[in-house]
């Protein structure tokens, strides 16, 4: 594949890359506010919220600990999540990059 | 190897003559079956040599030596992310902080796992799709590449420095201790396997001696969970039930709490161990540290590296994925492994042997196998302590290939010889590089001997969090970033993180130690008559023994403290001359990383940068589609 006979301005500019983008960015750091928030109210609780984290789920199993476990279960469903989004992507940069060399500057 | 057991044997003579007391001489391995050590060691070091050995065949290239040529597999990078990532500190320390301080030490380990989702989510592709063998070539590619080469190249030494020189010292006490072997051995045996692995294998050996080891470290904590939850029928409520019954558990919480604890019932004391702040008592500190994990982890040059090693973005991700259900699930392993070793070792045969609590899993390892005095017993720690030992040489490997070559790719190639080196050329420079980062880790592993190095790895993840990971970011997701912002986010960064860490409490003020080593002096006499009475007193062997067992430790605690007053005789200040800390956190990150990203802002905004502005468009198209990356030329 060349390159040098691209044009990159072109590309952005496409519609189809402008989609991508906004979909991909939307996606992205929606998950990743969400996985920042989730992994900070661990700490934030245990220190704030002690009564909370103390209160027995299970027999001896407290709040505390189903709440950290499920950061583990949280983190591996995001990475489940991502991974069939991101399928999404790849068809949709696929289309991209076939089409790429015959974008060319309109304006 | 038989010219290496020459060298060790007399060694472990000196050293065991060397100690005093019989509490100093204590090393996990039974003095016994030390044998069995070395031939679990010489196995593993030959298995991993003879990679080497493959590897070197298959090194040509600087693309083959930088990044194995993009051919391995997003699985094998999963399992190389593992093994880079799962260092001595994560398997051994986190094992210890659990069994020593319960929930605390288990919900440290979040952390460590929550970062690869950064790393997933915003770093993992668009790397893969930008760079080629080092962090400067993502900065180079719409930045000035000679300036953010040299700043980038600088910042990855150091940052690898930090860790390297924390592994070395780690690795050294930690040998040390399980073994015996003297300190300054043992570091020059990590360093000169390293350099093997590094030297002759490049990126293909170092990749698959971390394969090797991530699967070995997986392999024995599976089947030191399985041994230890076996009897309670695989039953997590029923296992945490034994936890909270347990005596050695309820004895460590009445000792922590002090007078509170009095009031308590040992149901409430062991319950006590499932619950949060035993360890923590400073959420800031928490947080900072939280923070510095969470984005420092997508920052660490070994780290981003190994995105080069696959061929597509795709193959990047799926390492991620597997590299999170690797190291997720091994902590979640750790969690058994730390309440196990708090209930069958207990925390204070724990502290006995290292106060950190480093020796759990592999004490733990001991009693699972049948104990102190089994062959068995012994067999299994020899495991854990070569596994831990191939832990230590194979994160130095990858550190130190990420210095190297940002050394040779960036400074020389790069900076010097403007980009112009054949690829044979590049090779020996990685090399020769390869070569002086070792020797240069040897020698400040040796001179950094006996000093406090545990805050370095946290000092390493704040500068990637404050210095590389904003630098990455904004080059690849703002159109703005340019090179002044990149030149300013990396120093700004990375010295308000070192200026941090440096006036905090990490450092050490002898005023307070020598305060408390004097009490310690003061009350050593009286304290050591009323146990040499209680010795003489002791109506059975078994009261005798536990008598005598205080009395060694009280002995042994005036020592330390008479050593710590002639050490800091005549200096009262910090290393910076600070009789106490100006800071109160112990992390630095929820200072530096808003720092480190406010200036990458100001400065790309107050200097406009052409180039950084016309080579977005295509920045952002290829980060996004992988265009124009047909794979790794040879």
């Amino acid at each position: 594949m060349t390159t040098t006979a691209l044009d990159w301005s072109a590309i952005e500019a496409d519609s189809r890359f402008q989609e991508l983008h906004r979909r991909k960015s939307l996606f992205l750091w929606g998950l990743m506010a969400f996985s920042v928030v989730f992994y900070f109210l661990l700490p934030i609780g245990a220190a704030y919220f002690t009564d909370l984290y103390k209160v027995k789920l299970w027999g001896v199993i407290n709040f505390g600990l189903v709440f950290a476990l499920s950061e583990f279960v949280v983190a591996w469903a995001i990475a489940y999540i991502y991974s069939r989004k991101a399928a999404q992507f790849d068809i949709m940069a696929e289309a991209i990059i076939k089409d790429a060399q015959s974008m060319r500057g309109r304006a | 190897m038989n010219a290496t057991l020459r060298h060790l044997r007399p060694a472990l003579a000196a050293a065991a003559a060397l100690l005093a007391t019989p509490a100093f001489a204590q090393t996990a391995v039974n003095p016994k079956y030390t044998y069995l050590t070395f031939g679990v060691f010489a196995a593993i070091i030959g298995v991993t040599m003879y990679i080497t050995y493959l590897a070197a065949k298959r090194t040509k290239t600087a693309a083959d030596f930088y990044a194995a040529g993009g051919g391995i597999s997003g699985l094998q990078n999963g399992w190389a992310i593992a093994g880079d990532y799962l260092s001595a500190a994560s398997f051994l320390g986190i094992a210890g902080l659990i069994s020593l301080n319960g929930y605390d030490g288990f919900m440290y380990s979040v952390g460590w796992l929550v970062a690869y989702i950064t790393v997933l989510l915003v770093i993992a592709e668009p790397c893969r799709n930008i760079g080629k063998y080092t962090m400067a070539d993502i900065l180079a590619f719409r930045n000035n590449p000679k300036t953010v080469r040299v700043v980038m190249a600088l910042s990855t030494i150091t940052v690898s420095t930090f860790y390297l020189t924390a592994q070395m010292v780690g690795g050294g006490v930690l040998v040390k201790t399980l073994i015996g072997i003297d300190y300054e051995i043992s570091v020059i045996a990590v360093g000169v396997l390293m350099l093997a692995y590094v030297v002759f294998g490049g990126m293909v050996a170092t990749t698959y001696v971390q394969i090797v080891k991530a699967i070995l470290l997986v392999i024995a904590s599976l089947i030191m969970v399985a041994l230890v939850w076996a009897p309670y029928g695989f039953s997590l409520p029923a296992f945490l039930q034994a936890a909270v019954d347990d005596p050695n558990i309820q004895g460590r919480v009445a000792a922590m709490l002090g007078d509170p604890a009095k009031n308590m019932s040992p149901t409430e004391l062991g319950q006590r161990f499932l619950e949060p702040g035993l360890l923590f008592k400073n959420p800031i500190d928490q947080i900072s540290l939280g923070m510095a994990l969470v984005l420092g982890t997508a920052g660490l040059p070994h780290i981003l590296m190994r995105f080069f090693t696959v061929p597509t973005a795709q193959a990047a991700r799926k390492s991620v994925i597997w590299a999170m259900a690797i190291i997720g699930g091994f902590y979640v392993l750790t969690l058994f492994l730390g309440l196990g070793a708090a209930m069958k070792v207990g925390p204070s045969s724990i502290t006995a042997i290292d106060k950190g609590g480093n020796m759990a899993a592999p004490l733990l390892a001991q009693y699972l196998g049948g104990g102190a005095d089994s062959m068995l017993g012994n067999l299994m720690l020899a495991f854990v302590a070569a596994v831990a030992f191939a832990t230590i040489v194979a994160v130095v490997a990858g550190l130190v290939l990420a210095a190297a070559s940002a050394m040779s790719h960036d400074l020389w190639v790069g900076v010097v010889k403007g980009d112009h080196a054949t690829s044979q050329e590049e090779v020996r420079a990685a090399r020769i590089c390869s070569v002086i980062v070792g020797i240069l880790a040897i020698t400040i592993g040796i001179l950094a001997q006996g000093q406090n190095v545990a805050h370095l790895v946290a000092l390493a993840f704040a500068v990637a969090a404050s210095a590389n990971l904003p630098v990455v970011l904004l080059t690849l997701y703002w159109k703005r970033c340019n090179t002044a912002g990149v030149v300013a986010g990396l120093l700004i960064g990375t010295f308000t993180a070192i200026a941090l860490v440096m006036v905090s409490p990490n450092m050490t003020y002898p005023k307070p130690l020598k305060a408390a080593a004097e009490k310690v002096v003061a009350a050593a006499p009286a304290k050591i008559a009323k146990l040499e009475a209680d010795l003489a007193a002791a109506p059975d062997p078994a009261a005798k023994a536990k008598v005598e067992k205080t009395l060694v430790a009280a002995k042994k605690d005036k020592v330390v403290a008479e050593g710590t007053l002639k050490k800091f005789a005549g200096d009262d200040t910090s290393l910076v001359g600070l009789e106490k800390p100006l800071f109160d956190l112990r992390n630095p990150g929820i200072i530096s990383i808003p720092m480190g990203f406010l200036a990458v802002f100001l400065f790309s905004l107050f200097f406009k940068d052409e180039r950084a502005l016309a080579m977005w468009d295509e920045l952002y198209v290829r980060s996004n589609t992988g265009l124009g990356r047909a794979g790794i030329s040879h």
